[in-house]
């Protein structure tokens, strides 16, 4: 049996009088797909942000394990440091940099002085970027942005990578095209992907954990959990109508 | 597969050609004008280079950084008076400002202070310290022989010697050399820095630190050690000033000072090496000249530049006349 690769235990996240993450435990294991969804304000973000270390988390507040390491209050680049890639909601990348200067920063700390251009070299074939690559990437779209991001995230090789809304503004090819990135990243890697978009979890697959009020309703598979009623009512209860 | 620097084209690119030929003609200069200018020329240059380094490139920008100038002049006046001679108290000179701003810098970086209360806190701390120069009149404001004087500052210091040597001192078109070397080897020194992958990372920071962070790169250290070295270069400037000015007083930390280098920042280029030091060449000269004359206040003048190098050049003076020497050649 492969290992745990992320784990929250009892994870809760409080703003003000609102409880945006209520005692959440999740499991997450090596080379698994997860799609986390759930309606706007169900927590998905937050509990991202708490897994990535952009939400700093006190020791009372739950524990997060990845790979082993218990993260909780670590900083984003310790997380990072692990083997984490992380893409979020809004594409940060650096827009005053050319693709091929950002894709290097990425490669450099994982591959070193030598083995950094081929690897950009490497990622920029693979997703399709060589007419870019001396552009600044803020004159790019907001599709072609959020490829740059996946790329800076490819650059690392990492073992678990967290993606917030990839498919945010993006066509229906860039969808597909996004798609089939995401399962060729889970090759070898676990993902976990934040949307809201269904259609696009569908055509991502793999299990779903559903997110109501910051607590986790349902956990099974695609069709499963697009099929319950409970998930219906709370999620897509207003179109079901 | 193209190489590195080739691709890696924002850190700047330096032109020898350029380079070599000023720093030909600076060479020759004392043939035919008095030194005493160009030196004090080049050690304002010096000291706008090393803001232009930090704010330029790493989007670091400190609203006291006179605090790290007069600290490598005050450092110098009172290690040479103690000393005898000025080996040593150059490399404090240096050491000196580079410490505290590490110190200063970790606190800031580390602690995720906004941009905002950054510039307060660089602000502050350089009044802080005009503030309580100014008010060491007197026998028991003394370290070793050196009494800091108040307002009067330390006049009375032995001037830079030939290291080891205190009875060769430097001074007239020595000195000239030694502010010109200096500036040629920390220009040379922040080039290298940011053809590094340190200076790339710094130029990440700058575009977009979450981002950087995102990379697994721990950037309160990037930043911390970039203000670091800035101080260091700006402790160089402050002791070179001492050895020139052969008196330190309070002002060197004050207000006028870093607002000073600001705009010889911003005027010159910000997120070039060269603009920084052609800002305070040019802004230093016109305030030399208008320093001759009392009909306009001379911080007038100055503040008008400032109003119209933003509203006219936006980008400053050396990257608009780059801008308009790539058109040109893109036309023809």
């Amino acid at each position: 049996m492969s290992e745990m690769i992320v784990e929250t235990r009892d994870l809760s996240m409080r703003f003000g009088g609102v409880l945006a993450v209520n005692n959440v435990n999740f499991n997450l294991r090596e080379r698994e797909l997860r799609c986390l969804i759930g309606p706007n304000g169900a927590g998905k973000s937050t509990l991202f942000k708490c897994m990535t270390g952009l939400h700093q988390i006190h020791h009372s507040n739950g524990r997060v394990f990845i790979r082993g390491h218990d993260v909780t209050g670590w900083r984003p680049h310790e997380i990072v440091q692990l083997g984490v890639g992380i893409k979020t909601q809004v594409p940060s990348v650096m827009n005053g940099l050319t693709v091929w200067e950002n894709l290097w920063l990425s490669a450099r700390r994982i591959h070193g002085k030598k083995g950094a251009s081929p690897e950009v070299d490497r990622v920029i074939a693979e997703l399709g970027l060589q007419t870019h690559v001396r552009r600044m990437v803020g004159e790019l779209g907001h599709g072609q942005r959020q490829i740059v991001e996946i790329g800076l995230v490819l650059c690392q090789r990492p073992k678990l990578v967290l993606l917030d809304e990839p498919a945010a503004g993006i066509t229906g090819a860039e969808a597909d095209r996004l798609v089939e990135l995401i399962h060729g990243i889970n090759q070898q890697a676990a993902v976990v992907v934040v949307d809201h978009d269904m259609n696009f979890v569908r055509m991502l697959g793999g299990t779903v954990t559903v997110l109501h009020q910051g607590a986790v309703l349902m956990e099974g598979a695609t069709d499963a959990v697009m099929n319950n009623a409970k998930v219906r009512e709370v999620y897509i209860g207003n179109r079901a109508k | 597969m193209i190489g590195d620097a080739a691709n890696f084209t924002s850190a700047g690119r330096t032109h020898w050609g350029w380079i070599i030929a000023i720093f030909i003609l600076l060479l020759l200069l004392p043939a035919v004008f008095d030194t005493n200018t160009p030196t004090l020329l080049g050690i304002w240059a010096l000291f706008a280079l090393s803001l232009g380094l930090m704010w330029g490139y790493a989007g670091i920008l400190s609203f006291g950084h006179a605090a790290y100038f007069g600290l490598g002049a005050y450092t110098y006046a009172i290690t040479s008076m103690n000393l005898g001679e000025s080996t040593a108290a150059w490399i404090f000179a240096i050491v000196l400002p580079a410490f505290v701003a590490a110190l200063i810098g970790a606190m800031m970086f580390y602690g995720r202070i906004s941009d905002v209360y950054m510039g307060v806190i660089t602000l502050v701390f350089s009044l802080i310290l005009a503030k309580f120069m100014g008010a060491t009149a007197g026998d028991a404001y003394s370290i070793g022989s050196a009494r800091l004087g108040g307002f009067n500052g330390i006049p009375a210091f032995p001037i830079l010697n030939v290291p080891g040597d205190p009875s060769t001192p430097i001074f007239g078109t020595a000195l000239y050399y030694v502010v010109l070397c200096c500036l040629v080897v920390c220009y040379l020194v922040s080039r290298w820095v940011l053809s590094s992958a340190f200076g790339r990372v710094l130029l990440g920071i700058r575009e977009n630190e979450a981002r950087i962070e995102l990379l697994g790169y721990n950037a309160p250290a990037y930043k911390t050690a970039i203000f670091s070295l800035s101080a260091a270069m700006a402790g160089m400037a402050g002791c070179l000033f001492a050895s020139w000015a052969e008196i330190v007083t309070p002002a060197l930390f004050g207000l006028g000072q870093s607002v000073e280098v600001i705009i010889w920042v911003i005027a010159g280029g910000l997120g070039t090496l060269m603009g920084p030091i052609i800002g305070a060449v040019l802004l230093g000269t016109m305030k030399l000249l208008l320093g001759g004359q009392t009909f306009i206040d001379n911080s007038l003048v100055i503040g008008a530049i400032l109003v119209l190098v933003v509203l006219l050049l936006p980008k400053g003076l050396l990257p608009t006349l780059m801008g308009w020497r790539n058109n040109m050649g893109n036309a023809v």
